[in-house]
């Protein structure tokens, strides 16, 4: 079917919005090169080091005018026609029509985006959402060294952000300055969906697999976080694992990355 | 040229006739365009039950205690039923290891564990597909280093429509909740 739309798609200029947008080239995201680090969140029992596979992320967060493009490209996702299963009331609510942010926050990071919005936004343009190891990964990084977590100052910094208020502006997508792999807008702008949100509170620890007593696995993964003094991670933490991924909020925005599917 | 116009008309009659009499509910699950395979490698939707109740829920076939547990509390939920409604039901279960779920894998599966797959139907999807199902059947999971997963175990009641009914996370024994609801 797709195949046939394709074909149509050479024959009905109308008809070539929805490809032409998906074909055209990101801009050039930065490769990172993944290694093995100390997780805050362990991957299991006794095991503080998660491994990244190399991968290539978005410089920058997703604007208003990128989405824009998609929800023009995607129908289904205007704020007037998403399924409500896929994202809740607020969606989009503060652009000024169902099509276009306006002007003034056509630069800014989308925000008031659902995770599965976010996830097919990613998806259309080939790519996927960061995996919660791929973000922190990269977000231990400060403009000089890959990890910068064991540094005073580096992460003073990044917690004055949090001393904001939620009402001021959001700076515009792409405008701190890059990290040491050349990603800007990790730290100090908004907080950002990961691909497996659904997966952050689930226990680590093997032995509670199919323990009668703990049927169903909740919240433990807030029992077993690592470096409790990394007060911005465990922020940020807590933000994603009170989300559901319908929800949304004017400070959760996204980035794309591409690379090998890592495990669910 | 003639066979290109006949696809673009077919379309075109597609897409105008897209809304109407088989409309979804805005709320119901069967807008997710997830592609599955079942147990015997056929292509189907997540709506391949639609127009019966339906029991859903997230499995994976390796699991060693609670994904046996799970076929176990659905089958003591159905043996609740009264045959017309039991007969009206239908199973889906779709795993959350596309790695090692192969078609033929929930094949050997279903037979050794007797699934009656005229009214069950046992399903894989790819991973970015079943991250979205589990956001929306309210499933967590993750894999652990050694292959296994750690999940909630949640069997959720859709509508003929595919809208959610109920959901129960209790395993071992029917939960009366989700009975009340199936019952006649």
């Amino acid at each position: 079917m797709r195949h046939a739309a394709q074909v149509v798609c050479l024959v009905v200029a109308a008809a070539c919005a929805h490809t032409a947008w998906a074909a055209q080239p990101a801009a050039p995201r930065a490769a990172i090169p993944g290694g093995t680090f100390a997780t805050i969140l362990p991957p299991a029992e006794k095991l503080k080091e998660a491994t990244v596979r190399a991968f290539q992320m978005d410089r920058r967060t997703v604007s208003n005018a990128d989405f824009a493009r998609f929800v023009a490209d995607r129908p289904e996702w205007r704020r007037d026609r998403v399924a409500p299963i896929f994202a809740d009331a607020g969606y989009l609510r503060h652009w000024p029509n169902a099509t276009t942010p306006g002007e003034n926050l056509a630069a800014q990071p989308a925000t008031q985006v659902s995770w599965f919005a976010a996830k097919a936004y990613c998806e259309a343009r080939g790519a996927r959402l960061p995996t919660w190891y791929e973000w922190e990964f990269v977000a231990a990084a400060s403009a000089t060294v890959p990890d910068a977590r064991d540094d005073p100052q580096w992460r003073q910094a990044i917690l004055e952000w949090y001393a904001r208020p939620a009402s001021a502006t959001l700076p515009d997508s792409g405008s701190t300055a890059p990290n040491f792999y050349g990603v800007r807008d990790v730290h100090g702008v908004v907080w950002e969906w990961v691909l497996d949100l659904g997966s952050m509170m689930v226990s680590a620890d093997n032995r509670e697999q199919g323990d009668p007593d703990e049927k169903r696995f909740c919240g433990s993964g807030a029992l077993t976080m690592e470096q409790k003094d990394n007060y911005a991670m465990l922020m940020r933490i807590a933000t994603l694992s009170s989300m559901q991924a319908n929800y949304t909020s004017g400070t959760m925005g996204f980035r794309c990355v591409t690379g090998p599917e890592p495990r669910p | 040229m003639k066979r290109i116009l006949g696809i673009l008309l077919a379309l075109i009659g597609t897409a105008s006739l897209g809304a109407e009499p088989n409309a979804l509910p805005p709320d119901s699950l069967y807008q997710l365009q997830a592609a599955l395979t079942d147990q015997d490698g056929r292509a189907i939707r997540l709506d391949v039950h639609r127009g019966h109740p339906v029991l859903i829920t997230l499995f994976y076939s390796s699991c060693p205690a609670a994904c046996p547990l799970i076929i176990d509390t659905l089958r003591a939920t159905e043996k609740e039923l009264d045959p017309a409604t039991r007969a009206n039901l239908r199973v889906l279960m779709i795993s959350i290891d596309p790695g090692r779920d192969t078609a033929e894998a929930l094949h050997r599966l279903a037979e050794t564990r007797r699934v009656d797959t005229s009214r069950w139907t046992l399903a894989r999807a790819d991973s970015a597909d079943v991250r979205t199902l589990a956001a929306l059947l309210n499933v967590q999971y993750r894999q652990l280093p050694g292959g296994e997963f750690n999940h909630s175990s949640v069997i959720t009641l859709l509508s003929p429509q595919g809208v959610i009914q109920t959901s129960s996370t209790r395993l071992g024994t029917p939960d009366p909740a989700l009975v009340a609801k199936l019952g006649p």
